[in-house]
């Protein structure tokens, strides 16, 4: 059912834009979506335990293919973090690494074929299954808050109540007592625009990937016959030249969300 | 009969415009994306020209910044797709 389009390709791409929301809570605060959490709290762990594992077997000798990718991936993290943020990386290091590894996890969930979670799912009777949950605007914005409070927490960690207040005050054009109250604003709106970029960002381009690999699954579907298995054939080659395309997608999304973390972090961290 | 027509009317008016609106949207994009990802390309292929050492530093920061150059195409280009797809403007007619 899930696999061809009934009802047209709207109705299959609405079917499949639907998250898996719990029963008693059709919608309204308590609508969780348990698709998302479910695959990223999964995504996470495997995450944890793939390098918690390599790093226990690390030796100093020659390193293993696995260890080696992972001393890579950690380096290049360390590496980004290393040329923006001067001082103490002990806390911000091992953020940079979960959150490139763990985003970069969860968009590479658009890979998987369109259908291939749903279709699973329908078998146990679950309706809707979105697999992407970088592609749920909750998630992104669950992340880009996190860091939003991260930074607030670095603000008042770094400068102090009053050093922190007094930069909100006065920062961008003067301490004049006139300028207070313009300076506030222009610092609230710099405050907030940020987590709103950060996740706008990458769920826009997740969220249109998942829906041109989608449109692509429905539109190539829908022919039939032998000119059905023509279309079949062409829409084989557009999944696959869209996927490639969006591997470069996925890391760059992965790799910005880090990286623009770990700059408004160390910001946080700068006195003015 | 007159009722009917006159909805569907109103119907092709709204998907009308909302074509529109996705052409201008996708189009307007995508120029501003591909202008901006140019500029980026060839100043990046300039620098690494005059200072080929700088390289490996300026490749990260150029696709960083062709991530963010693209981000808001691809926003708009959600936007677009929604709309293609599930139209919400015509949920205000069918009540």
């Amino acid at each position: 059912m899930a696999s061809e389009p009934q009802g047209g390709l709207t109705e299959y791409i609405q079917h499949h834009l639907q998250h898996l929301v719990p029963h008693a809570a059709k919608e309204g605060f308590w609508a969780v979506h348990i698709d998302s959490v479910t695959v990223s709290l999964a995504l996470g762990v495997i995450f944890c335990l793939w390098f918690w594992l390599k790093a226990r077997k690390a030796t100093s000798g020659v390193p293993s293919k696995g260890q080696a990718f992972v001393e890579m991936v950690l380096e290049f993290a360390d590496g980004q973090v290393k040329d923006v943020f001067h001082g103490d990386r002990r806390i911000l290091g091992p953020l940079a690494l979960t959150v490139f590894v763990w985003v970069m996890l969860m968009n590479a969930m658009d890979l998987l074929p369109v259908d291939l979670l749903p279709v699973i799912t329908e078998e146990l009777g679950i309706k809707h299954f979105r697999a992407v949950p970088t592609a749920d605007i909750n998630m992104t914005f669950a992340m880009s808050i996190t860091v939003f409070f991260l930074t607030l927490f670095y603000s008042f960690k770094s400068k102090g109540f009053g050093g922190y207040m007094r930069e909100l005050f006065t920062a961008p054009f003067g301490s004049h007592f006139l300028l207070w109250l313009p300076n506030l604003a222009l610092n609230i709106v710099e405050m907030v625009s940020k987590p709103v970029s950060l996740a706008m960002r990458l769920f826009g381009n997740m969220y249109a990937g998942e829906l041109v690999f989608m449109l692509i699954a429905g539109l190539f579907s829908a022919g039939a016959g032998l000119a059905g298995w023509a279309l079949y054939g062409a829409g084989i080659i557009g999944y696959t030249v869209w996927g490639i395309f969006h591997i470069l997608i996925i890391t760059i999304q992965a790799f910005i969300f880090m990286v623009l973390s770990v700059v408004y972090i160390s910001m946080a961290h700068d006195h003015h | 009969m007159d009722q009917v027509a006159a909805h569907i009317v109103q119907i092709a008016q709204i998907q009308g415009f909302t074509a529109i609106a996705l052409g201008l949207i996708i189009g307007l994009g995508a120029l501003g994306a591909c202008i901006g990802i140019g500029v980026m390309g060839s100043k990046f292929l300039e620098a690494a020209a005059r200072q080929p050492e700088l390289m490996p530093l300026l490749q990260g920061r150029m696709f960083l910044l062709a991530g963010l150059i693209d981000a808001a195409f691809l926003i708009g280009v959600a936007l677009a797709m929604y709309f293609a797809v599930a139209n919400p403007l015509l949920s205000s007619l069918a009540g």
